[in-house]
């Protein structure tokens, strides 16, 4: 890329970041930007970047075209979204997708909710450095010899020079030529998290309470991601009884039944137990459900946070998922709880509009 | 790439030979161009150009890095390809992307020779500045300075609000020149013509009230501070940036940027005006002295594959080259045969017709002649006939609003033509006037767009029009026509209304907030 067009390309990310930035809420509780999440590149439709002009509306907007099909038929795709189908192969005034890595949207999202990072416990003053080949340089050892851009280096040289011959391409680099692979150090947290997650699965939690479940917990887990060199995640589901499932399980049961919450707390505190212990892990827990409880078990929920839990985690995260059917009173029962522990955190989410602000309930506490 | 505009102006020696046979071929056949320079490119660098509009040198902005994604995708993605890039100067300069094949260059130079020729000889094109590389360059230094004086974001959102409103111009002006030398402005006249003092004598301090009477000083200071407060302009005004650099109350380095604007707007008009016409003369150039003069056998498979896919609709969509090739195609056969006048016009007798052949042979004059004189518009009005729709398969279509798509609508000849003039006049783009820039009497802007049966897209009109209140810095209005209603959209700075227009007088209208 050359340096000028490089400069006016990163300056339109810039404001595509601060257009995300601005729009965050809308295109952080979109669902289907998790699944497009391949190769860590998350692609983001924004048609605001457009800058404004006037210009027709669709109704009895049309042109010309060529082909076959009765009058009445319908066009194929192609056409312009704002507009008139121009004449030709204009590329259009179409929306523009913009591609961020995975990377920069939990960067974004950082920023937009001025997020402090996270401090891991115990280990947090072990940083162990890595060296990353991601970058070039003019000189080095021969063994990492940047091949292909030595040789398309000498390449440009001579056809500049007027010394190539397409008839016998000989390509020789000289000195000037050689690139060598180099690396930067990038500083690696050492400190390893468990993340643990709870839901609530039975019958008053319907699929648009799960999907926001699952937005809310993918941006805690790649903001959580972002600070630890290993996470593990957990997942426990719970009606009347709880019990451990894997991720894809963990979205897509439904129960039917009673809810007995202190029944996951305690596989959570057994999680603890025998697999992160808290000397060596920085343990997140997060439990969502609509706030329906069998009263006789609140005491004994107040009992495991209180005694065995909220001890013992950097953060207890209490999302209250509002549903038709729950009573929604869990919230208070516990929040009782969260004068005495400053890493217990309550949330209500009433919808997805809402999931922004309690990422930001979770996470602003920097633990 | 920063301080040289060329990338590599020394053709690579077997390119070099390509250049001057095909060259040759392009006199032969009686094309006239300006000296063409072609400079080898790979894939980025292309696109990197493409982006600038072709100008490497043009003046930094971020829209241009958007382009540069776009095409960059296109690409990478194997969807569009770039394969030529001719810009309008003497001398052209045209680009050769590296990795092409051997006979992808051969095509692309007889191409590039089309629209040189064009370039150099149609009407709408002799007015442009052919010095426009060297322009282009100064307009950037110049943007670049006032980005460095007066704030890089300051200066970026100031761009961002002309190329908002840089469509607002009078097409026609150029030629027609309706207010003589008007692209003549003075930036460095700081002082504002409204406010500027009568002329005074030279006097001693003394002699002054004697020289210079208080009396006859403000007697002519008073017509000048009348001035502005009567309607103008006299006629609508289609010019709208000339307008505003007129009369709107800018700094002058935004007026001189909003004048760099225009004039580039300008430089690129004539390239939309002739679009089809442009892009059919090059590919008509590039398949007669290809298939005529240059072609090797060896490699027609691949000339004939990629001169298909230049020439392919995709989704029923209308192809420009396409289009003008077959038109010059069809228009030089009727001149050959005759079939064109009243005679052949006349003629009800459909197999007489179809072997018409007078011999006439004046294909070849005639079309040199039609790409001299016409425009897009002009060539289609004239030229484009019922047999030809029917030939090649022309149809309409609308957006239909039940359906939510856009539909065929017709295949009769006058629907097609009728479409196609349409999305052809003002470059598909509403046509917007400037009414009076005294609204009201009190300096508000009046537009007016001439409806011609399509309503404006409302959300990026009111945005456009927010641009312009910016630079207005009073209240600005739109007539327009909204589902077939005369309504007024306004924005004074804080807030959008819309209101008919008719049974809402000046005296409902709730009143502007003060500034």
């Amino acid at each position: 890329m050359g340096q000028k067009i490089e400069r006016d390309f990163q300056r339109f990310r810039k404001i595509v970041r601060g257009k995300i930035k601005s729009d965050l809420s809308k295109y952080i509780s979109r669902g289907e930007m998790i699944g497009r999440k391949g190769k860590e590149l998350v692609s983001i439709p924004i048609p605001a970047i457009e800058i404004p002009q006037f210009k027709y509306g669709k109704r009895n907007s049309g042109g010309v075209g060529s082909g076959e099909g009765d009058v009445g038929a319908p066009l194929g795709p192609g056409g312009d979204e704002n507009g008139i189908p121009q004449a030709g192969d204009e590329p259009g005034g179409h929306i523009l997708e913009v591609d961020l890595s995975l990377d920069e949207m939990v960067e974004i999202l950082g920023e937009n909710l001025a997020l402090p990072r996270i401090e891991p416990r115990g280990k947090k003053n072990i940083v162990s450095t890595k060296d990353k080949y991601n970058s070039i340089r003019q000189v080095g050892p021969e063994s990492l010899r940047h091949f292909k851009r030595t040789y398309r280096r000498a390449l440009k040289r001579q056809i500049s020079s007027n010394t190539y011959d397409p008839i016998n391409p000989k390509i020789i680099p000289i000195r000037p030529d050689k690139q060598y692979r180099s690396w930067r150090e990038t500083p690696q947290p050492q400190a390893v998290a468990a993340i643990i997650y709870m839901m609530d699965v039975s019958g008053s939690m319907t699929d648009e309470q799960k999907e926001i479940v699952r937005i809310e917990s993918f941006w805690l887990d790649s903001w959580i991601k972002k600070h630890y060199q290993g996470v593990e995640t957990a997942y426990i589901i719970h009606d009347a009884v709880a019990r451990e499932v894997d991720e894809h399980t963990f979205y897509h049961t439904r129960e039917s039944g009673g809810t007995k919450i202190s029944t996951a707390y305690e596989l959570c505190k057994h999680l603890i137990d025998t697999r992160y212990p808290p000397e060596s892990w920085n343990i997140y827990a997060f439990h969502f459900s609509d706030g329906d409880n069998w009263g006789d078990d609140i005491p004994q929920c107040q009992h495991l946070l209180h005694e065995k839990l909220l001890p013992r985690v950097n953060l207890f995260g209490y999302g209250q998922v509002e549903s038709p059917y729950g009573s929604g009173e869990f919230i208070e029962h516990i929040g009782e709880l969260s004068d005495k522990h400053e890493n217990l955190v309550l949330s209500k989410v009433p919808n997805k509009d809402a999931i922004l602000e309690s990422i930001k309930d979770f996470l602003s506490t920097g633990r | 790439m920063n301080s040289s505009t060329f990338y590599n102006t020394n053709l690579p020696v077997h390119l070099r030979v390509l250049k001057d046979e095909i060259e040759a071929y392009a006199h032969e056949y009686g094309l006239d161009f300006f000296e063409t320079i072609f400079e080898v490119v790979d894939a980025d660098d292309l696109n990197e150009i493409a982006a600038y509009g072709g100008f490497p040198t043009r003046y930094p902005h971020w829209s241009f890095g958007m382009q540069y994604e776009e095409l960059k995708k296109g690409y990478d993605y194997g969807l569009s390809k770039i394969y030529e890039m001719v810009i309008n100067n003497d001398p052209c300069y045209a680009y050769l992307m590296q990795c092409n094949h051997l006979v992808d260059q051969k095509l692309v130079m007889a191409h590039v020779y089309g629209h040189c020729d064009f370039f150099k000889n149609n009407a709408f094109f002799a007015h442009t500045n052919r010095k426009m590389m060297d322009d282009i360059a100064n307009h950037a230094a110049k943007i670049r300075d006032y980005s460095e004086r007066f704030g890089e974001d300051e200066v970026e959102s100031f761009i961002d609000r002309c190329m908002s409103i840089d469509d607002l111009i009078d097409i026609h002006s150029v030629a027609i020149k309706r207010r003589g030398e008007h692209s003549k402005y003075d930036f460095n006249e700081e002082t504002n013509s409204i406010e500027a003092e009568p002329p005074r004598f030279k006097s001693k301090d003394y002699m002054d009230a004697y020289i210079n009477p208080r009396e006859r000083m403000s007697d002519e200071r008073e017509p000048r501070k009348k001035q502005p407060t009567a309607n103008f302009p006299d006629h609508p005004e289609k010019d709208v940036l000339l307008f505003l650099i007129e009369h709107a109350p800018l700094r002058n380095w935004q007026r001189d940027i909003l004048s760099i604007i225009r004039d580039e707007a300008y430089y690129f008009t004539p390239q939309g005006q002739t679009k089809i016409m442009n892009e059919g003369w090059a590919s008509y150039w590039h398949s007669t002295i290809m298939t005529q003069k240059v072609l090797q056998s060896s490699e027609l498979i691949d000339y004939a594959d990629h001169h298909s896919g230049t020439m392919a609709m995709s989704g029923g969509r209308l192809n420009p080259y396409k289009l003008g090739i077959e038109l010059f195609r069809d228009i030089e056969e009727r001149w050959n045969t005759g079939r064109f006048g009243s005679e052949y016009d006349d003629c009800d007798d459909l197999d007489t017709k179809r072997r018409w052949n007078r011999e006439l042979g004046l294909g070849r004059k005639k079309i040199f002649e039609v790409r001299k004189i016409h425009n897009d518009i002009t060539f289609i009005d004239t030229f484009l006939t019922p047999e030809f729709c029917h030939r090649h398969k022309l149809f309409s279509f609308g957006y239909n609003d039940s359906a939510e798509q856009y539909l065929i609508e017709s295949r009769e000849f006058d629907n097609i033509k009728k479409r196609l003039l349409f999305s052809l006049t003002n470059f598909g783009k509403p046509w917007i006037v400037v009414v009076n820039g005294n609204h009201r009497n009190r300096g508000e802007l009046l537009l007016k767009h001439l409806h011609g049966g399509m309503d404006l897209k409302v959300d990026t009109a009111r945005d456009t029009l927010a641009n312009l209140q910016f630079m207005w810095n009073r209240p600005v209005h739109l007539e327009t026509l909204i589902d077939g209603k005369p309504s007024l959209m306004s924005f004074d700075g804080n807030d959008h209304s819309t209101q008919l227009i008719g049974d809402n007088d000046d005296g409902k209208r709730k009143p502007d907030r003060k500034a």
